[in-house]
């Protein structure tokens, strides 16, 4: 072997070894780098899921610290409350002592007292409002001591003291209202005005109207009387209540009746309505607001909290209470309810020590835990409703821990009908947001849904036949020569950003109907009925005329009738208009036939987004109607059958699944499409499926709703839910058009 | 059918062919008309318009209106009679016009409606001149005088006209260096600025306290004040400058009104221009309107920084969908296995061009934005914490969006090439001994590279059009700056950008002043549509073009 050879040899072993090792890092980083995109498509659904998942996450609760009461020897708290930070609580006791300790372990952080004369003594407090974090306290000389607890936040190097105090924002003095000792008592605050109900020691139940005064040399407020007056009860009350405006009062009496109350005049109280609140075998034992002032809570000895509210009545009286629901808490009696301070959960206890958590709106019994081997006395939530205390009768007290982000969500609540605040009835409603914090979000996905459906219907209406016998005629009977051009224009407007479309069906198209709705109508019944005319005008023609332009031309043929009648129609809608609907059709129709009228409705919609879905029904369908067999339509044309049999009856049935694909494909482009919606319907989610009124769509929903809307929160996540069902939707009908489409070809295959 | 006389018209079936050929010719007649529209409308936005000034019957009275003509439209007598009209007409139908009467800061409103027989006498004359102004919209005047320093300029009334058109490009040029010192020089001290206070605060974040460091900084900064002072003061002299100039203008209603020259972009008087003029006028327009940025939130001025966010999003996006979408079809058509779970694969890939594109948008936002961006935040840009760097929408996630968006467009058009190229082709290379990566990327990647590039401008021209999931990851009414400028690192992925289709929705949805507004977005709406139409003819060409030649290698 002589050396040149040898020298070459190794050259090409290492040019080959090179190859290789080049050859396998190609393999690697395409398969790398499939892999990553692959992997990347499913990160989409991975991450709405992940996203969506927490709505439904069942919530957590766990003790984080039971101690001894602080001050133990002060005697049992007469409340209970924590500061917004979930760092340090408060509890009042008898003598007038507010103690201030830390919710870990109990440790007192500092001590007030009340200014209360030694003789006196503090026999009940109660929470007036939890955004003013302003209590009452009720004196056993007959007046009540109105203080806020608040908190100073000092910031060092390292970290963030709470400095807690106590603050008389209407004066330290004591404002009397009864001779001896109040019974029962309840206070309604806000901005301008207070009222208290209360019931002294003979059992009358008095009512007193206090205005805030601020005074003009420093900024003190003070409370001015300005009415007040008595009203007699023959039962004995279990619990007063004022609402926060001032204008409802509500007593609930040991026979278990609530009485309501018009304190709108507070001289002359005017009783509305008495109802049963509970079953006749149970009676009442406490009575709470739910935040917001609007729906009482009634708990009974039967251990059933039930939900109630005004609702607006059709008899003599404006407003009836009803029962929106009710929630099984134990067993035993009810003792202790709380609300949540900004949402509407509730917090109960009952006699045997358990405490139950659910939610109003959505209906979730969330979870109940054993806390304690005695009985509740007090229960107080965090603001930010991460830590609940609660206070038993053994003198403990226990910090629990909790992990409830999203009580809002429940199946029923996204997809069932809700008895909201304030409604008369239960409904379907989307409502995320409003200006006051104590609002009810209301998140049903049906009028979306709904709004969905409705838009994708009539584009699907207006887009089918167009579509389909568009496709037939271009695949089957067109001269190629015309084929080579319509095909790459549809395939065009297939292309056109729907935010074009969008802005012409919102600012041009709209209008334009509004002003000629006869016209529109007149379009519908007299183009179809022109081409046919047109045909029969073809058809008795002269042959020698026929023969100038060949069969495949008839759609260039009928360009010229469809825009004149077109533009007939349009230029006689007015006169129409103006001779049959008294010069306005809108007005006529919501007077004679009571439809209303949207500028933006779904005839627009139909029009702009049948435009949208057109072409990708027609190029599906063309290509399925095209890929038919020659042979099998030849065979029949050879039999003896005319084309329009030939394809009735041979290309139809052998195209039609995939007709139905295009015709999914083109469903799931409607449901999704997100700016047409958005600027040519007036975006109301209206539950309506008349021509003439608009819509919002899921799609529209969250791209208007989804930057406002705060990251993480149950809005967030629902409208992560909206564009997850988009999605799972889509992809579902994209993949039974898809198979259908496969085996199709594959049984042309083997024609 | 047609030669077989001896069926009946319907037997034979003709009328239903006949129909669905009218099912085309009404798609046909729908997607020109729609181009027709826009065209006519974005095109006709450009024309000098006439200026008709009307003796206008009303309250008893003879009103002067001056004004263009907007919009014109028949209505029905009866119907103005029900919204108050009190006038016999004859007529039973009336031509009802809009008329932009501009002046908005005289009139407190720019259009209103008159109706045909209530117009004495509608005339044209050539003195009426238009001034397109920085801000309040158009005014529409008779020149009255001019003023230099306050003191009028003596010429001829016939002169007057001569004498500003200097003036008004005297302006113009001024504008120009004034928004020169302001947008890139000032522009670039306020962005080292920024860098300075953000170093500042990394420096106390990372609890280093360094005198000279400190110090260092300190001198810096005081460059910077000093720099910025120049420049100042060089505007002032050029705010002074501008001012110079007052024209004096007799509006409609009798008035005299004086308007700085510094707020005047534009004098013309159509009604003295001749044809020719009107289309020097009229390309002059459309360059201003493609090059200019826009004014008065949005509703006049060009489009300039719309179409650039629009480019460089495409591009970026561009940048990021080839290699991968390439890499994904090569593997799924060359590596994988072909089994089952490749055509799953494939399956889904195909559905994904079906997905919504705002789902993609909501990825974009929850992911890209919220969970990366507000990490990256976390790590790299705590100095600027609270305010995000790229914890909010931004260019780079809008593409990475869009990328996700199109990949499936770019898979499924480069495994189509793929699919088409011959066995043979690729045999014949393997048995000449060339390794599978070496088939690959001399024969079979550059065969199908024209499907490749099929593939890519579908994405561009999907990614163009596409608003919804932008609305979510980053695109704005108005950016301050654009992405990409003379500061370091000069290409600057986290700010926000315009884009054009967002451009369309916002002024057209969002605006003050939808009416004043609606030309200015046919024209948008015309380039974004001109854009698009010429992408996907050229990827249609190129799929044809592509088809003859494979067909001519498989014989």
């Amino acid at each position: 072997m002589d050396k040149a050879t040898s020298t070459i040899e190794t050259q090409a072993k290492v040019n080959w070894r090179w190859r290789k090792i080049k050859d396998e890092m190609m393999m690697r980083v395409v398969q790398v780098g499939g892999a990553a995109v692959i992997g990347a498509i499913a990160l989409i659904f991975i991450f709405l899921l992940s996203v969506v998942y927490p709505l439904f996450e069942e919530p957590e609760v766990h003790e984080s610290a039971r101690y001894e009461l602080p001050s133990v020897t002060l005697g049992p708290s007469l409340i209970l409350g924590v500061e917004e930070q979930a760092e340090i609580a408060f509890r009042v006791t008898k003598d007038g002592s507010v103690l201030f300790f830390d919710v870990t372990n109990g440790q007192s952080v500092i001590n007030y007292k009340l200014p209360i004369s030694d003789d006196d003594a503090v026999l009940s407090v109660r929470n007036v409002s939890e955004a003013s974090r302003l209590l009452a306290a009720n004196l056993k000389s007959g007046g009540l001591l109105f203080f806020t607890h608040e908190y100073d936040l000092e910031f060092t190097e390292t970290e963030r003291i709470i400095h807690p105090k106590v603050v008389y924002p209407f004066g330290q003095e004591v404002i009397a209202l009864s001779e001896s000792a109040l019974t029962q008592f309840a206070v309604g605050e806000n901005e301008e005005s207070l009222t208290v109900f209360f019931q002294n020691q003979e059992g009358q139940l008095g009512l007193t109207g206090f205005e805030k005064v601020s005074s003009f040399i420093n900024d003190d407020v003070v409370l001015e009387e300005i009415d007040n007056s008595f009203l007699n009860s023959s039962h004995e009350p279990v619990a007063l209540l004022v609402d926060p405006e001032q204008q409802w009062a509500y007593v609930l009496d040991d026979r278990g009746t609530l009485a309501l109350y018009d304190i709108r005049d507070v001289a002359s109280p005017d009783l509305q309505e008495v109802i049963d609140v509970t079953n006749k075998s149970s009676k009442p034992t406490s009575i709470e607001w739910l935040i917001g002032g609007i729906s009482v809570l009634v708990g009974d000895d039967s251990g059933v909290v039930s939900q109630w509210f005004k609702v607006r009545a059709v008899g003599d009286v404006p407003y009836t209470l009803k029962k929106i629901r009710e929630f099984k808490v134990d067993s035993s009696a009810v003792n202790k309810m709380a609300s949540e301070q900004l949402r509407k959960g509730v917090v109960a206890a009952a006699k045997s020590g358990k405490v139950n958590f659910f939610y109003t709106t959505s209906e979730r019994d969330l979870m109940t835990i054993s806390a304690t081997e005695g009985e509740v006395q007090h229960i107080a939530i965090a603001p930010r409703s991460d830590i609940l205390l609660i206070e038993d009768s053994l003198g403990q007290i226990s910090s629990w821990g909790l992990d409830n982000h999203h009580p809002e969500s429940s199946a029923s609540g996204l997809w069932g009908k809700v008895w909201y605040e304030d409604y008369q009835k239960p409904d379907y409603i989307w409502q995320s947001s409003s200006a006051s914090s104590d609002f009810e979000p209301k998140y049903s996905l049906i009028p979306l849904t709904f709004g969905t459906i409705k838009a994708a219907f009539y584009a699907m209406l207006f887009a089918m036949p167009l579509a389909i016998c568009g496709a037939i005629f271009t695949a089957y009977f067109m001269r190629p020569k015309m084929r080579t051009l319509v095909k790459p224009s549809i395939e065009i407007m297939e292309a056109l950003p729907t935010v074009i479309l969008g802005f012409l069906a919102g600012l041009w198209l709209a209008p334009y109907i509004e002003q000629h709705l006869p016209g529109v109508v007149f379009v519908l019944i007299f183009v179809p009925l022109g081409i046919i005319l047109a045909a029969l005008i073809w058809w008795r023609l002269p042959f020698e005329i026929k023969s100038k332009i060949p069969e495949g031309w008839e759609a260039a043929i009928l360009a010229l009738p469809i825009i004149s009648i077109v533009m007939l129609c349009m230029s006689a809608s007015t006169a129409v208009e103006a001779a049959l609907f008294e010069g306005n059709i809108r007005i006529w129709m919501s007077e004679s036939l009571g439809i209303g009228f949207d500028q933006r409705n779904a005839l627009i919609i139909g029009i702009a987004m049948g435009f949208a879905v057109i072409p990708t029904i027609f190029s599906i369908a063309e290509d399925a109607i095209f890929s038919v067999p020659k042979h099998l339509t030849s065979g029949s044309l050879a039999l003896g059958a005319t084309p329009w049999q030939t394809l009735v009856r041979v290309v139809l049935p052998s195209a039609s699944p995939g007709i139905f694909s295009a015709v999914m494909i083109g469903f799931g482009r409607a449901v999704g499409e997100t700016m047409i919606v958005l600027m040519a319907t007036g975006n109301t989610p209206v539950m309506d499926f008349g021509i003439f009124e608009g819509m919002r769509t899921l799609s529209a929903n969250v791209a208007v709703e989804l930057p406002e809307s705060e990251v993480d929160s149950t809005h967030y996540r629902i409208l992560f839910l909206a564009a997850f069902v988009l999605f799972m939707f889509t992809f579902f009908f994209n993949t039974i058009a898809e198979i259908v489409r496969q085996r199709l070809r594959r049984k042309y295959a083997t024609l | 059918m047609t030669d077989n006389k001896k069926i009946g018209f319907f037997q034979s079936g003709t009328p239903w062919v006949w129909l669905n050929a009218g099912a085309v010719s009404i798609s046909m007649i729908m997607v020109i008309g729609l181009l027709v529209l826009i065209a006519v409308r974005g095109l006709g936005h450009f024309w000098p318009k006439a200026i008709w000034q009307i003796e206008y019957a009303e309250n008893g009275g003879i009103t002067k209106l001056i004004g263009e003509r907007a919009k014109t439209e028949s209505v029905s007598a009866r119907q103005l009679r029900e919204a108050g009209v009190k006038h016999n007409f004859e007529e039973e139908f009336v031509e009802r016009t809009l008329l932009k009467i501009g002046n908005r800061d005289v009139y407190g409103f720019d259009f209103r409606l008159t109706l045909s027989p209530l117009e004495n006498s509608a005339s044209l004359p050539q003195d009426l001149i238009v001034l397109e102004r920085t801000e309040w919209g158009n005014f529409y005047g008779e020149l009255v005088a001019i003023e230099e320093n306050g003191v009028s300029v003596q010429t001829s009334m016939e002169d007057l006209w001569d004498e500003l058109s200097p003036r008004v490009k005297r302006v113009d040029e001024l504008r120009d260096r004034i928004s020169k010192i302001e947008k890139s020089e000032i522009g670039a001290i306020n962005f080292k600025m920024e860098k300075l206070r953000l170093q500042t605060r990394a420096m106390e974040l990372a609890g280093r306290d360094e005198a000279d460091e400190k110090a260092g900084m300190a001198t810096k900064k005081a460059a910077l004040d000093e720099d910025y002072e120049a420049l100042k003061s060089r505007l002032d002299v050029l705010y002074a400058e501008i001012r110079r100039d007052a024209v004096t203008l007799h509006v409609m209603t009798g008035e005299e009104v004086s308007i700085n020259l510094s707020k005047v972009v534009k004098a013309t008087r159509p009604n003295a221009m001749s044809t020719l003029t009107k289309v020097g006028h009229y390309f002059g327009n459309l360059i201003d309107f493609v090059s200019d940025d826009p004014r008065e939130a949005n509703t006049e001025g060009g489009i300039f920084p719309a179409i650039f966010g629009t480019v460089m999003m495409v591009l970026l996006m561009s940048i990021i969908v080839t290699p991968f979408g390439v890499i994904a079809a090569i593997y799924l058509r060359e590596y994988a296995k072909q089994g089952f779970v490749t055509r799953l694969v494939r399956i889904s890939v195909n559905n994904l061009a079906g997905v919504p594109s705002i789902v993609y948008g909501v990825f974009g936002l929850g992911f890209f934005v919220y969970v990366l961006g507000g990490n990256i935040d976390q790590l790299f840009y705590p100095e600027a914490l609270p305010s995000p760097t790229f914890g909010s929408g931004g260019l780079m996630w809008a593409s990475l969006t869009l990328a996700l968006l199109t990949v499936p467009v770019v898979i499924v058009a480069t495994e189509e090439g793929l699919a088409r190229i011959p066995r043979s082709v690729r045999e014949g290379s393997l048995a000449l001994g060339a390794t599978k990566a070496e088939t690959l990327w001399r024969i079979v990647i550059p065969m199908a590279s024209p499907a490749m590039m099929t593939g890519l401008i579908l994405a561009v021209a999907r990614a163009a059009g596409e608003v919804a999931p932008l609305m979510l990851v980053g695109a704005v009414k108005l950016a301050p700056s654009l992405p990409l400028d003379m500061n370091a690192p000069f290409l600057h992925l986290e700010r926000k950008f315009m884009h054009l289709g967002f451009h369309i929705y916002d002024v057209g949805f969002q605006s003050p002043n939808v009416e004043a507004a609606r030309p200015l977005v046919y024209a948008t709406a015309l380039i974004l549509v001109a854009v698009i139409i010429l992408l996907n003819l050229t990827a249609i060409y190129i799929r044809n073009h592509l088809r003859e030649k494979y067909r001519t290698l498989e014989q």
